[in-house]
């Protein structure tokens, strides 16, 4: 039972970086229809921003709430810019191209970044100072550390607060209108291009965030950190039905918690056949049995696609 | 250039030059390995040889994106089928060696089976979802080749199956060098004419194809699912055989990359490596047979030239600034959006191709008002 | 007959590239000095990956090899009369298997009497064969897969223990000197990592210490809680992983937060300085084995550091010593046959007996080096100290 409430634990703290990634890929879905490639490297690049910056100022003697908060503060701008000119350059001139290409753009920049973040930061796996003294915490046997326990919470705020701003905010309106049907929306004085950049402003902003808790969580950061991360993230919206805020975090924590999991008992269940070897494995399996099952996803309305 | 191609244009309205130019071209590859050889080092007959191999993949990848338009991202998995398939029937690993000819047909019907297993559950999918659904296919296919060394040992995991048996032909191996009306054979050379007319049949298949019934199924689709469909054409099926056919290709190279090299290892087959392949089929032009072979000969070329760039910046600025692989990746996925941006049907665009498939946002309209 | 014209279009502008590539010089041989009379000119290859995620590691091992030529050309060493001069031909193989056996037919192409190379055993295996076939005797500075050598080519050595023999001396140094009754292993699904823990796995079991887990991961992943937390429930004096930095690192970590008391160990992976900042303070006590004596207290070792810091300004990786007396093997077998020759040389590398570096060097009948000493290492304070050298095959005793 101890092991079970454990790796419950860390299914869901893993599960809440998740669904924070998956925001960021099921808003642009929702609104432009395209699987944004390069959202995982976004993350990516705000994970070694914020490192960076952490180094710098814990070297220059700032106290560490203070440091987290400005590190946050730079991943976030630098991710937001960056999102934007992506959807400036290469995804507005083919808003109305064939399908395929703008997935073909946004894998090339993936790569883009990718490869200028190794330029920046080097190939090696940068080490994360340690800032925050871990205290554990134990709750029904299972150990938490304070780090876990703030990002959980922060990530359901942040979330909480995302789907309140969708509500009840004007812009939330504007969003949720676009959504809906850009044609009709720009007709009622919705100006879509500022509804979409805004998007792109909001998933970076939040793939910011979650790239700082990824590096504090593992201590340590790589330019290829982005790719798995942001292929399990696309999952966990494809779980919760793409194009549903809420259904991304229902996805992500979900996500989170069948890893844990399985990993955790795969091996006494099959008798030592399947091992934690598969691990990687039971994200796109999850990810095959939604689309083929129940392509809406778990939380969506409509029956998803057609043909 | 543009004069040669002038010159071409001329020759080749002429039948007579016509014919002549068919033979030129026909000496110039027979030749080629022995041109390469004494002008630029047997290394690059290898290189030859490799590029030949990704022409066979990226006409087969072409099939799928190019003339189905189903974005596959998991498509070095065929590859990777067709090379396990003859690395473990013929090396001492299960301790079988059956002959190449029985191997070829049968990694090809594997590989085109595993094209069916993928298509079947998925080819209800949108383009994108697909895209997202293959590539998980390919890591599956990975993970797997990796994992099954235990508990029983199939693939020797991560170790690699190695001591591949080399191409044999009746007592005829590759492996070996011979000598033929004076011209010394070494296996890069023989290896050369093998991958030389296996490639040349996938190209002729391939041209045979875009004109055929099922290539006009094929771009019907692409362009307009729905009206293809209501014309009467059963568009899960020729799918389906689009997949097998591309998975097809894909399997007989990996069979020849097999023997070629002697030694199959999961790590030959990434994500990153159907990524190159799909940069040859998108940088040469989507659906056009010479625009997709041009471009794997370009890519796989490329970064042997890249090669020299090391060098040449340690001699200009005293140290590598930017590690040649990175460049490399750089200038990929430069290219992939500047290509899309600016000259979304390739190098050597499709004459078909006027309409490249209709735009993301109409077609899904009635899904996507949710 | 649009498709001609294309076509004959495609061809030409392939023959115009393959024109192209023609005219750029292949890189020039330095400014040739003016030859004196019997100066034997002798080309070394190297190759490993020089660019990519894994390049620092090759570069080191290039290193290691032009030091040795160096040194070789400052000696004034004479093979069979004549005063030899040695040449580097440096390639990169960029770790990837494909590409290796394209920079081994470049070796072979440039004539090269001997390689040092490749670093991956990836690399190395489909590498060798190209090498058998034309003759040039292979040593690989670092390449560990037992299959390497067993392929049956008469052309392939290396001076580094093979996971056969680091994984066994690693089990008996837990059985005997660390007391483990139960142990969990853990590997990255790499050739290296499995290799490895497969190994110790083996030879654990026969020492009579229970395995109580045997866990997988990647050599992408950073997230071991799930598997930590199973390992936890079975409660075993050790965690063994097979595998590198980058993953042992944060895995330590992990296992201190979930609270888990086991030791930790693992191959030469991990053995680095990067480790130790990674882990921070959770890397404390942990150990992990290299091949070869500690660098320190290698024969030739000191002076060989501080040559190497003199002239590159930048401390010694890993494998620099293995290539720079991969380098002198050849040679010496050279001198004793008196020929630069592959063909004459190659029966006299096999009979090697050398004092090198890393220690004596003989090689076995398959290629591999034999009773290669493995030294063990534990973190301490923030440093790597040497803890214990062990010989395989031999009783964990004291050297």
């Amino acid at each position: 039972m101890e092991i079970f409430a454990q790796q419950l634990v860390n299914g869901l703290v893993l599960g809440s970086i998740y669904a924070l990634v998956a925001l960021g890929y099921t808003m642009v879905y929702g609104i432009l229809g395209l699987i944004n490639f390069a959202h995982g490297d976004i993350t990516m690049i705000g994970a070694l921003v914020s490192l960076t910056a952490v180094q710098l100022l814990a070297a220059a003697g700032v106290p560490a709430p203070v440091v987290l908060v400005l590190a946050g503060g730079a991943a976030m701008v630098v991710c937001v810019a960056l999102g934007v000119s992506i959807e400036r350059v290469a995804y507005r001139p083919l808003r109305h191209a064939p399908r395929l290409a703008p997935l073909i753009t946004a894998i090339g920049i993936s790569i883009l970044l990718q490869y200028s973040a190794a330029l920046i930061w080097g190939k090696q796996y940068i080490a994360m100072p340690e800032i925050v003294e871990p205290t554990r915490i134990v709750i029904a046997g299972a150990q938490l550390t304070s780090l876990q326990a703030t990002i959980f919470l922060l990530a359901c705020a942040i979330m909480a607060g995302l789907l309140w701003f969708l509500k009840a905010s004007r812009m939330g309106r504007a969003m949720r209108a676009t959504e809906q049907n850009p044609a009709v929306a720009g007709l009622m004085g919705v100006n879509t291009n500022k509804v979409i950049a805004f998007t792109f402003v909001l998933g970076s902003a939040i793939g910011a965030i979650a790239g700082l808790m990824v590096v504090l969580y593992y201590g340590l950061g790589h330019y290829f950190m982005g790719f798995m991360l942001g292929l399990k993230a696309f999952t966990a919206a494809v779980l919760g039905g793409i194009g549903n805020v809420a259904g991304a975090v229902l996805g992500g924590l979900l996500l989170g918690v069948i890893e844990s999991l399985a990993s955790g008992y795969i091996g006494d269940l099959t008798g030592g056949v399947l091992g934690s070897n598969y691990r990687d494995i039971f994200a796109f399996l999850v990810l095959v049995l939604v689309l083929v099952l129940k392509p809406s996803g778990l939380m969506g309305q409509h029956s998803g696609d057609r043909a | 250039m543009t004069a040669a191609t002038t010159t071409i244009k001329t020759l080749a309205g002429n039948p007579h030059c016509r014919r002549l130019a068919w033979l030129a071209i026909v000496l110039l590859l027979l030749a080629a390995p022995f041109l390469i050889e004494t002008t630029l080092g047997r290394s690059w007959v290898r290189i030859a040889d490799v590029a030949l191999l990704f022409i066979m993949l990226a006409l087969g990848l072409n099939i799928v994106v190019g003339f189905a338009g189903l974005l596959d991202l998991g498509y070095i998995a065929f590859f990777a089928v067709g090379a396990y398939s003859y690395a473990l029937l013929a090396s001492p690993q299960l301790g079988v060696h059956w002959p190449f000819l029985v191997l070829l047909p049968l990694g090809a019907a594997v590989a085109a089976l595993f094209g069916i297993l993928l298509g079947g559950p998925t080819l209800r999918l949108r383009g994108d979802y697909l895209a997202i659904v293959t590539l998980g296919f390919g890591e599956i296919i990975r993970v797997f080749l990796n994992n099954l060394n235990r508990p029983v040992n199939i693939t020797n995991g991560p170790q690699g199956i190695t001591l591949i048996d080399p191409l044999q032909i009746g007592g005829f191996s590759l492996a070996q060098t011979h000598t033929f009306a004076g011209l010394t054979f070494s296996p890069v050379h023989s290896y050369y004419f093998v991958f030389l007319a296996c490639a040349v049949v996938s190209i002729i298949i391939s041209l045979r194809l875009e004109n055929s019934r099922i290539g006009r199924a094929w771009v019907a689709i692409r362009d307009d699912e729905l009206a293809a469909s209501a014309m009467g054409i059963n568009t899960r099926n020729v799918k389906l055989l689009a997949f097998a056919m591309g998975a097809t290709f894909g399997g007989v190279a990996g069979g020849l990359f097999a023997s070629f090299q002697g030694f199959v290892s999961p790590e030959s087959f990434h994500l990153i490596d159907s990524i190159m392949v799909l940069c040859m089929v998108v940088l040469g032009g989507m659906g056009n047979v010479a625009g997709v072979v041009l471009g794997a000969v370009l890519l796989t070329a490329l970064p042997e030239a890249l090669r020299y760039v090391g060098p040449l910046q340690q001699s200009w600025f005293g140290e590598v600034i930017i590690d040649p692989a990175d460049l490399r990746m750089l200038l990929f996925g430069l290219a992939l959006v500047l290509m899309m941006l600016l000259r979304p049907s390739g190098i050597w665009p499709s004459r078909r191709r006027h309409v490249a498939g209709p735009p993301a946002k109409e077609t899904e309209a009635p899904s996507a008002a949710r | 007959m649009h498709t001609l014209r294309q076509i004959s279009v495609a061809l030409l502008t392939v023959a115009l590239i393959a024109g192209c590539g023609k005219d750029t010089p292949p890189p020039a041989p330095k400014a040739a000095t003016p030859a004196v009379p019997a100066v034997l000119n002798v080309k070394i290859g190297s190759a490993s990956p020089l660019t990519g995620p894994q390049a620092h590691i090759g570069i080191d091992i290039r290193n290691g090899v032009q030091l040795a030529i160096d040194d070789a050309n400052a000696a004034n060493i004479e093979i069979g009369g004549a005063k030899a001069r040695f040449e580097l031909v440096a390639e990169d193989d960029e770790a990837n298997p494909t590409k290796a056996t394209t920079v081994a037919q470049k070796l072979a192409d440039a004539k090269v009497a001997a390689v040092v190379g490749h670093f991956n055993s990836g690399a190395s295996i489909p590498a060798s064969k190209i090498y058998s076939d034309a003759g040039i005797p292979q040593i690989s500075p670092s390449s560990t897969n037992p299959k390497y050598t067993q392929q049956g080519f008469k052309t392939t050595f290396r001076v580094v223990a093979h996971d056969d023999q680091q994984g066994p001396t690693l089990a008996r140094f837990a059985a005997k000197t660390l007391q483990a009754k139960s142990v969990a292993v853990i590997d990255d699904s790499t050739a290296y990592g499995q290799g490895l823990a497969d190994a110790f796995e083996n030879t654990a079991k026969t020492l009579g210490v229970k395995v109580l887990a045997r866990e997988h991961t990647t050599d992408k992943d950073t997230d071991f809680r799930a598997i930590l937390t199973k390992i936890k429930g079975t409660k075993p004096d050790l965690v063994m992983f097979g595998g590198i930095d980058p993953q042992a690192a944060p895995m330590i970590r992990q296992m201190k937060e979930l609270g888990i008391k086991a030791k930790f160990i693992g191959g030469d992976g991990m053995q680095t300085p990067n480790f130790i900042k990674i882990a921070g303070d959770a890397s404390d006590g942990a150990m992990a084995s290299i091949p070869g004596l500690p660098k320190e207290q290698m024969p030739g070792g000191n002076a060989f550091l501080e040559k190497y810091k003199a002239k590159f300004e930048k401390e010694v990786e890993l494998f620099a010593p293995m290539g720079y007396d991969a380098v002198m093997v050849f040679i010496d077998a050279m001198k004793r046959a008196g020929s630069a020759d592959p063909a004459k040389f190659l029966p006299e590398l096999g009979k090697t007996d050398y004092q090198g570096v890393i220690g004596p060097i003989a090689f076995d009948e398959k290629g591999d080096l034999k009773n290669g000493p493995i030294t063990i290492y534990v973190v301490k304070g923030g440093k790597w100290e040497p803890l214990e050298t062990v010989k395989p095959d031999a009783d964990a005793g004291r050297k």
